[in-house]
């Protein structure tokens, strides 16, 4: 059922850096994914989590560095064995089923195989009712499922999910949640940004910190949420504000400099 | 004041009786404007998506020079396709001139520009949209090309439609290509022209008449069809 072998994993990031606009985004990122487990990556608005996903994806090159599928090679094309699920996804103005048929047949898959793995993508996600419905009129929450059917129906060996929840209410994020956990229990490595801790704990193997564009701590899910060894991702498990928390810290640190709460983080002079 | 109101009633009685005379200038406008504006849309599709989709050295130039000739003046594609199509002309031989042949070539190039220059508008903007998703499912400018086209395919009703109000309403071109020959070339807007200059107001105002609410029709069943649509497709 699966991606036939052999795997393109590992996926290894070698020093890889990313620049846009004169900024280094992405600094010096080494770090190999093997087969198997759920990689969630944390961190705040900026820290690169995107980015990282879309490096890894090929959707953007790293402007230093390598991005190097090991598997890959002997004429196994990386791209072909791997998918993405996007923060907003993009519908095509069809209906549901053929969303899903579009995509296989980017994979070249002739139009007697796609029918039933479109029938079978949309019943597990719960779709097959609005399989004629047109893609666009779902509600958020539906369209997010249904770029999880469509990218299920592909059998990646890798899956890249960037936010899939961030717009999604309680109820909605739990089928989208479900519909991770059953791709992951039928042998797809899922690699993930969030920034919804409790979602990192429901779904992580393991967790990466990232902070301004470094990886600052690689843990299992146990002793990361246990006890991060990172003083930044402390702070951030435990719900703190990190910018605002880290400039009083630096600010408290300093002989003399104002301590009590309410003071403007810089002075005018 | 009496003339012109009799000129009124008398191209009311034109049009709702049929006139053969007048049936017959409406049935070659549009033959000629719908086969230029038909062959117009092959070409200007996916033309103006390619412009959106690749890049390619002087492309800058080229959506420049396709906005320009959106504002294409009629008589100069007419005087263009006439020295083409004259006697003297590179293909003279073909003997088009002075034929409705002529007529629809003058209007394909003065309507293609309008239809590639905002299919490319149509297109970019949905690539800007569409592109991460389309590349990470595997298809690059070249085959998400015809995807683009299909989803933009409400909005692009309003380019084509763009290109048939040029052609149905231009007289330059048609004027000078096609020579305004009675029961060969004559189209409303050239017999408009001529009858006026004529004195009778009658027929120039029954094809006026004929000519609006063509326009009209047309416009209001394309909204319709788009509206509906995209209700349906959101």
């Amino acid at each position: 059922m699966m991606a036939p072998s052999p795997s393109i994993l590992p996926l290894e990031l070698r020093d890889v850096s990313f620049e846009a606009g004169g900024k280094r985004l992405v600094k010096d990122f080494s770090c190999t994914f093997a087969g198997g487990k759920r990689s969630i990556v944390l961190g705040p608005n900026g820290a690169g989590k995107s980015l990282l996903l879309r490096l890894c994806h090929g959707l953007i090159r790293p402007s230093a560095g390598e991005v190097i599928w090991h598997g890959a090679g002997g004429g196994i094309d990386p791209a072909s064995r791997q998918a993405m699920v996007f923060q907003r996804p993009v519908m095509l103005r069809r209906s549901v089923a053929a969303n899903v048929d579009y995509a296989l047949s980017l994979r070249g898959l002739d139009r007697s195989r796609r029918t039933a793995l479109v029938d079978e993508a949309l019943a597990r996600a719960g779709l097959s009712r609005l399989a004629a419905s047109p893609a666009r009129v779902l509600s958020v929450g539906e369209q997010q499922k249904l770029a999880l059917a469509r990218v299920w129906a592909l059998k990646p060996e890798v899956l890249f999910l960037d936010e899939p929840t961030a717009s999604l209410d309680p109820s909605a994020t739990h089928g989208v949640e479900e519909i991770i956990a059953a791709i992951h229990a039928a042998g797809t490595r899922i690699i993930m940004t969030t920034h919804d801790l409790g979602q990192a704990r429901r779904l992580a193997d393991e967790v990466l910190f990232l902070h301004r564009g470094r990886l600052l701590e690689r843990a299992t899910a146990e002793a990361f949420f246990a006890q991060p060894k990172n003083d930044l991702a402390q702070a951030f498990i435990r719900g703190e504000l990190l910018w605002w928390r880290r400039g009083r810290d630096n600010l408290a640190a300093r002989p003399g400099a104002p301590s009590e709460e309410g003071d403007p983080p810089c002075t005018v002079h | 004041m009496t003339d012109f109101g009799a000129a009124f009633a008398a191209a009311f009685a034109m049009v709702a009786g049929f006139d053969p005379d007048l049936a017959e200038i409406v049935g070659l406008s549009l033959q000629v404007s719908l086969l230029a504006v038909g062959l117009a849309t092959v070409i200007g599709l996916p033309v103006g998506a390619a412009v959106a989709l690749f890049r390619f050295p002087g492309r800058t130039a080229l959506v420049v020079a396709l906005n320009a000739l959106m504002g294409l003046p009629p008589v100069v594609v007419g005087l263009i396709v006439y020295l083409l199509l004259s006697r003297a002309g590179p293909f003279g031989v073909l003997g088009l001139l002075f034929t409705p042949t002529a007529m629809i070539i003058a209007q394909v190039l003065l309507v293609t520009p309008i239809i590639a220059a905002l299919t490319r508008q149509v297109v970019e903007d949905l690539w800007v949209e569409y592109e991460d998703q389309m590349r990470s499912l595997g298809a690059g400018p070249a085959r998400a090309l015809t995807a683009l086209l299909w989803d933009g395919r409400f909005t692009l009703i309003t380019a084509v439609l763009a290109g048939f109000g040029r052609a149905s309403a231009e007289v330059g071109a048609v004027m000078i290509v096609g020579g305004n020959i009675d029961h060969v070339t004559r189209v409303m807007t050239t017999a408009i022209a001529l009858e006026v200059s004529k004195g009778d107001l009658a027929l120039a105002l029954g094809l006026g008449i004929v000519l609006m609410t063509l326009s009209l029709a047309v416009n209001a069943a394309a909204f319709l069809v788009k509206e509906t649509a995209q209700r349906h497709y959101g």
